[in-house]
């Protein structure tokens, strides 16, 4: 009876705790990055991104499919940048599906993965590692 | 067979043929890495790799959930509160699972990881994970007085699966969407958890079982139990900021999550470990083929604690995040611990039903046991290897083509098709007589 008694409590307090944890998560500013909202222009784009699931092949900070490139800094990477990324969206290279984008979805994508870019930096190159195990990394 | 189990055998029917989808799939897609045109002009790697994550998810997920029905049905004395509620649960996951495959197949996408499908879809999955709770919670509550800590984690799993799917979908509301940095983090929060809520109903399972082979009710009822499955509880909760330590988020949030990450699965081990040790080797028991999954089991709980450990660590983390590391640790807990759980799970029921030991001396089935483990941890090592040439390339060239990166790891890429369709023929060789026999026992009055 007491175990009993005592496995609700700690479940109570987990829950508790997990309520005011999601709480600050969902409601507060959680981002390090001094990077603005997403505009209307970077929503559409990301709908775009979206709708064809551009996430199976590409990632942002690393997370998604692994058969393409990491697109977070594809804007501010001084050999591609925006008209590279625009030569590409419609091409068909290799595995990528030949997209039959319009200008104005270009742009659209454009304004996304440029606000994207304005995050932060990945991979993260200027970093401290540091003797617990801990790594700083620099935001933009 | 028992008319009452015939809705739970046919959750678990339909998670066995989602596996056998699974790695189907996953070896055509496999083969876009060396054939970038393959099927390209039919099913592009966008709707391909989807379609393989998809039915991963429904193994483990139909699986567990008809693993748990029949569970209960076997409980003496006991009957499920609502009947028709299970029927209805069945019906909407059937017909909305097939809705999903449709809405891959022709591109109608939510577009988000592992969630691709068109997301109104996720409403009858909700209502179908609403009514398994009822039923659980009715059922148990007013039957079964001093739950072991299976019965605690099944649950618990139930409620949590039902707010962290609802979780990964807050991106529809604009606060979250406009904010990149909040939405990237609140979608790998609920997933993390995600994830967790899954283990808590295959652990559980897990438990049931070793409780069930040993024929020993006091498995699952010691402090040590619940110490372990509120440990569990905890990282599900707070340990998902381990998949994105990388991302610009306030630092607290990545501190929490590495404290609370290094306790992870040490319990487990050590419970599984002791099971282990004062298990009798009773030829009956070593002879059942649930056994012998748990064993497995027990191997890749070892395997992925040491990849767990290693990529909760920030520093080394650093270099293992985007690359198949991570792969090798999902597909490690995905296809080695859960789908091994879930194996043991799937032979005991079918056992059970037949009432003979048929499954258990299956040659066929304990050839691809064996080839099933040796071929899951050649292509676990390959996928390793990739990450690992894969952290190395991006150190020597920080400002070189993908192209070209793509290029020099073909022969990596070699291995590892040649593992997945290895590791593909010997799970189609432990699926075979599995199905065969659910089959039997479905149609067997």
């Amino acid at each position: 009876m007491k175990n009993r008694d005592g496995n609700r409590i700690v479940l109570a307090i987990l829950i508790v705790v997990f309520a005011i944890y999601n709480s600050i998560i969902y409601t507060k500013n959680t981002s390090a990055s001094s990077a603005p909202l997403l505009s209307k222009k970077g929503i559409e784009g990301e709908k775009i991104w979206q709708k064809n699931n551009c996430t199976a092949c590409h990632q942002f900070y690393g997370l998604g499919g692994y058969l393409g490139p990491d697109l977070t800094n594809l804007i501010s990477n001084p050999i591609k940048g925006e008209e590279y990324a625009k030569a590409i969206f419609n091409s068909g290279i290799k595995s990528m599906p030949k997209f039959n984008f319009t200008t104005q979805e270009k742009n659209n994508l454009i304004s996304f993965l440029k606000e994207v870019d304005r995050t932060g930096f990945y991979p993260n190159k200027n970093v401290k590692f540091k003797s617990n195990g801990w790594v700083s990394i620099k935001y933009k | 067979m028992e008319a009452n189990k015939r809705f739970s055998i046919l959750f678990i029917t339909l998670g066995i043929m989602a596996l056998a989808t699974t790695v189907l799939i996953g070896v055509l897609a496999s083969f876009v890495y060396l054939y970038p045109d393959f099927l390209k002009d039919y099913i592009p790697f966008n709707r391909l790799r989807p379609l393989h994550t998809t039915s991963a998810i429904s193994w483990i997920i139909l699986t567990a959930i008809g693993g748990i029905y029949y569970y209960i049905h076997s409980l003496e004395n006991t009957y499920i509160s609502f009947p028709k509620l299970e029927k209805a649960h069945f019906f909407i996951f059937l017909i909305t699972g097939i809705s999903i495959y449709f809405s891959l197949f022709f591109g109608k996408m939510g577009g988000r990881e592992y969630l691709e499908y068109y997301p109104l879809l996720t409403i009858p999955i909700l209502i179908g994970w609403i009514f398994f709770g009822i039923n659980y919670f009715t059922t148990m509550l007013i039957n079964v007085k001093k739950w072991p800590v299976y019965f605690w984690m099944w649950g618990t799993g139930i409620l949590f699966m039902i707010y962290h799917l609802s979780e990964a979908h807050f991106w529809l509301f604009s606060s979250i969407r406009n904010d990149f940095i909040k939405d990237i983090s609140i979608q790998w929060k609920s997933y993390g958890s995600f994830v967790g809520s899954w283990n808590l109903l295959v652990y559980g399972t897990a438990i049931y079982l070793m409780a069930k082979i040993k024929k020993d009710d006091s498995i699952g009822r010691g402090k040590e139990y619940f110490f372990f499955y509120f440990l569990g509880l905890t990282n599900l909760m707070f340990g998902w900021a381990h998949h994105t330590y990388i991302i610009p988020t306030q630092p607290w949030i990545r501190y929490v999550a590495y404290v609370v990450s290094m306790t992870e699965w040490i319990i487990f081990i050590h419970i599984v470990y002791n099971w282990k040790k004062s298990l009798k080797k009773d030829k009956m028991i070593i002879n059942q083929m649930a056994y012998k999954f748990l064993i497995a089991s027990d191997f890749w709980v070892f395997f992925n604690l040491m990849l767990a450990l290693l990529m909760s660590i920030p520093s080394l983390n650093y270099f293992m995040h985007g690359t198949h590391i991570t792969v090798a640790h999902s597909m490690g807990t995905t296809i080695g611990i859960n789908t091994s759980i879930l194996l043991a799970s799937v032979s005991f029921v079918v056992s059970d039903l037949l009432k003979n030991n048929k499954l258990n001396h299956n040659k066929i089935l304990r050839i691809g046991y064996y080839a099933f483990n040796t071929s899951l941890f050649l292509f676990l090592t390959v996928l390793i290897e990739s990450g690992i040439f894969k952290a190395r390339w991006i150190l020597n060239n920080p400002n070189s083509n993908f192209g070209i990166y793509q290029e020099d790891s073909s022969f990596i890429y070699i291995f590892f098709v040649i593992a997945g369709i290895v590791l593909f023929i010997s799970l189609i060789t432990v699926i075979i007589p599995i199905l065969k026999h659910l089959l039997k026992s479905l149609f067997s009055r």
